[in-house]
């Protein structure tokens, strides 16, 4: 019974030029994301000047490369062109992935949600028959062309992006958001000199409102998109509420990214009417031939089951943090990669001390010397950045000629407007601890509870 | 973990009780009131007085070297003295023409470079406006220059009269002192003020953000850091360095420039107008109508708490932290403490009540 369902599922096909649209959107996007990342100077800043690169477990092996570094960013950039215009479409998309992920794990201070999202979103692309319609590739080998394509291969980017909404309004579901409107109430404060809705944003209740809105509008704005009655009014809610969080927080791309993201929903007729538009755009008239209208792009069982898979963990892994003791917003197991977006005002004061075992000589650290501001804040309340960076201190001590350099952190925390507190056990030698999945256990307890998702 | 999804209507009803109770607070706090108040009756009035006393400085200093004597090197000592303590508060207003002047640098860098400073003499030709001469300049030069060049006075006077390249380079590090003063003053009297005030938005590089992450990183790298970590050896393997101290040469006065720094500072955290005893628009004040409660109790007034201990930990110190590093180390590295817990409260939690950036990256968020 289910099983036939799957099947007639499997079989269902829609319109190409939906998934035409998003190639194109996306690539357009992700091009213009890497050349605003150049513009800002932000290759020079985050990869090649920094002395020191903090990793991700597993992954240390993905380093800048100097000055080659800027290659990888014009192969993401070439790249994302190429998957914009379908040209050669496949290794467009395969590069992509591999060099925007690699761009990611080069050094895990600049990790967003929405970066993830991106090499979350491009992994998928790789599998999509999105070049079938509207693409250079379809030009060059019409063999390839199909007017339409199994509806799971759309469907799939839907799920993605539900998912992303949907978890971020979960995550929203606990007592620091809902009953401390917090952060919001410290973010807010920060712009009462906007024009127009300044004056607003210092008053309690407005915190409050922004929080309880934020968490309804990421619960159900995929239901708005998914039906096609409120499909309009979820889509302006989407261009309001991101463009507001444009406004107020400093999130770079990725309103825009959700903005036109969340234009697949739409139907195929209103990506048909795009593509026309960008056709006539550059006169080339027709949108597709009139022959050649059987399914290429078929529908593929491993595949689907594969994809169902990928998004299977998608769905698992946010809640990995299950098993780990302890407050997640304290503690930070298990909360990067879960759509926690925009969730917690954290940050940190940390100072390092090395003792030469044999001598007891103690050296106090200047973060400064080995870190770049940036790197230093988002070191100073994340513990597996802290663990990574006291073994380099341990490491470059050694170097200098102490004897077995032991490493203690004296660190304070601030969560969500709570005092600060220790955060580190002062008296636990960090080089000797290691990096794995486990539970840290020299992270001193949350002194507080935070209820909720 | 103790997650549940059900709390969402008690949570509700909560929330909006506890809204109720403090509707009086709009949480908006005039920011331009405040910064105008820091211009006018802080900031400004701060300069004037360093101004005033650099004046002295170089008066005395030129008086002095055109014939050094014993009544002239008392009264230009009593001038060196006034104007460092007047320093004290205009180190923590790193405005953009203080930087480009280096003032902090160019002020008050130690342990003076007496090698450098000889040379300079020797030589007769250095730009004092060069970095190579920050540790031969300023107030640590001086000391060294009126304290440190002969055994006694006698001695010392006996020095410049056989020296006029010491006199004349005595006299120059007087009035670069006050050359940088004017000009900083100057700066403010001119366009710089109504720019101050205007600057209230977020951006990290608004005068607002700078204003307080300027005083910030005053105590840490200007205070807690030079006068009292590094001596005490912390920061190099528990090697100590009486000589490292502030106002070396001069070697009684170290603790009375510490704590005339931490208390200018806690004036500037209250808004107390500069040489009054008025307080006005300051931080404290910003924390308390955006409500910064932090357990139970007002952040500003942890904070207040934090001063007065670091201020009791100092007042256990000698004169000379010289000697109270040979003596007694511990004390210097309580009051250490002292000062890196008022730090960290006003580093991290008072710049996440403020929601200020604390550095200078303007990468993404999400």
């Amino acid at each position: 019974m289910l099983q036939q369902r799957f099947h007639t599922y499997l079989n269902t096909y829609t319109d190409a030029a939906t998934l035409a649209f998003y190639r194109i959107a996306f690539g357009l996007m992700m091009f213009f994301s890497v050349v605003r990342f150049a513009m800002n100077g932000w290759i020079n800043k985050f990869y090649i000047t920094p002395g020191f690169h903090f990793t991700y477990y597993g992954f240390e092996w993905v380093k800048p490369i100097g000055i080659y570094t800027y290659l990888v960013f014009i192969v993401c950039g070439i790249s994302a062109l190429m998957v914009a215009f379908g040209y050669r479409y496949r290794l467009g998309i395969v590069l992509f992935f591999l060099s925007f992920t690699y761009i990611e794990l080069m050094d895990k201070t600049t990790y967003l949600n929405h970066y993830y999202f991106i090499s979350v979103i491009s992994f998928v692309l790789i599998f999509l028959p999105a070049n079938v319609f509207f693409s250079a590739d379809a030009k060059r080998k019409p063999s390839l062309f199909s007017n339409t394509v199994p509806r799971y291969t759309v469907d799939i980017l839907k799920v993605l992006l539900a998912i992303v909404y949907f978890y971020a309004g979960l995550a929203k579901l606990n007592s620091d958001w809902l009953v401390a409107a917090m952060p919001l109430k410290i973010w807010l404060t920060g712009n009462t000199h906007l024009p127009i809705i300044g004056p607003w944003l210092g008053r309690e209740w407005v915190a409050y409102a922004f929080s309880y809105i934020g968490a309804v509008y990421d619960l159900f704005i995929v239901f708005l998109l998914l039906n096609r009655r409120t499909r309009l009014f979820g889509f302006t809610l989407v261009v309001v509420f991101h463009l507001l969080t444009r406004i107020l927080f400093p999130i770079g791309v990725f309103p825009y990214v959700m903005i036109i993201s969340s234009l697949v929903f739409f139907s195929p007729q209103f990506h048909r009417k795009v593509l026309a538009f960008i056709a006539k755009l550059f006169s080339k008239g027709k949108l597709q031939p009139t022959e050649n209208l059987q399914h290429r792009a078929v529908a593929n069982k491993p595949l689907a089951l594969f994809l169902s898979l990928f998004i299977l963990i998608q769905l698992l892994f946010p809640f990995r943090y299950l098993l780990y003791p302890g407050e997640l917003f304290w503690t930070e197991e298990g909360f990067r990669f879960s759509w926690r977006v925009m969730l917690m005002e954290k940050a940190g004061y940390i100072q390092f001390k090395v003792t030469d075992s044999t001598t007891g000589k103690t050296v106090y650290v200047n973060n400064r010397d080995y870190l770049t501001a940036f790197q230093e804040k988002q070191m100073s309340f994340q513990p597996d950045f802290i663990l990574e960076y006291a073994h380099f201190l341990h490491d470059l001590y050694a170097r200098k000629g102490m004897a077995d350099p032991k490493v203690y952190a004296e660190s304070y925390v601030a969560l969500n407007g709570r005092l600060s507190t220790l955060y580190i056990n002062p008296d636990v030698n960090l080089a000797k601890e290691d990096e794995s999945f486990a539970h840290k256990t020299w992270i001193l307890p949350f002194n507080d509870t935070i209820t909720g998702f | 973990m103790k997650k549940i999804l059900v709390l969402s209507l008690a949570v509700l009803a909560a929330a909006c009780s506890s809204s109720d109770n403090s509707n009086v607070n709009t949480g908006n706090y005039d920011r331009t009131a405040l910064m105008t108040s820091w211009a006018d009756n802080i900031i400004v009035p701060s300069f004037e007085n360093y101004q005033a006393k650099a004046n002295v400085l170089s008066a005395k200093a030129t008086a002095f070297s055109a014939a050094p004597s014993q009544q002239g090197l008392d009264e230009l000592r009593a001038a060196w003295l006034e104007a460092y303590l007047a320093f004290q508060h205009v180190g923590i207003f790193d405005d953009p023409k203080a930087f480009e002047l280096h003032l902090i640098e160019g002020s008050n860098t130690y342990p003076a470079d007496v090698a450098g400073i000889n040379s300079n003499i020797a030589s007769g030709t250095y730009n004092l406006s060069q970095p190579v001469n920050y540790a031969r300049e300023g107030f640590p030069a001086l000391d060294y220059m009126l304290y440190g060049v002969g055994n006694d006075d006698a001695a010392i006077i006996d020095y410049y009269s056989g020296n006029s390249n010491a006199r004349t380079y005595v006299a120059d590090l007087a009035s670069h002192i006050k050359t940088v003063a004017d000009s900083i003053l100057a700066d403010w009297n001119g366009g710089y003020r109504a720019t101050f005030i205007a600057g209230t938005g977020t951006a990290v590089s608004a005068p607002i953000n700078q204003t307080v992450n300027n005083f910030v990183k005053n105590l840490e790298k200007d205070v807690r850091t030079p006068k009292l970590g590094i001596p005490a050896g912390l920061f190099s393997n528990g090697t100590t360095f009486p000589n490292k101290v502030e106002a070396y040469y001069r070697n009684n006065v170290s603790h009375q420039l510490l704590t005339e720094a931490i208390t200018a500072s806690r004036d500037f955290f209250n808004g107390k107008y500069f040489g009054s005893e008025t307080t006005g628009p300051g931080l404290k004040g910003y924390l308390d109508a955006i409500n910064a409660v932090r357990d139970g109790q007002n952040l500003s007034a942890v904070i207040n708490a934090k001063y007065d201990a670091a201020l009791a930990a100092v007042a256990q110190l000698d004169n000379s932290f010289s000697n109270q590093i040979t003596n007694d180390n511990s004390k210097m590295l309580a009051a250490y403490q002292a000062m890196q817990q008022l730090t960290v409260y006003e580093k991290l939690d008072m710049l996440q009540a403020l929601n200020i950036s604390i550095d200078y990256v303007d990468g993404d968020g999400d």
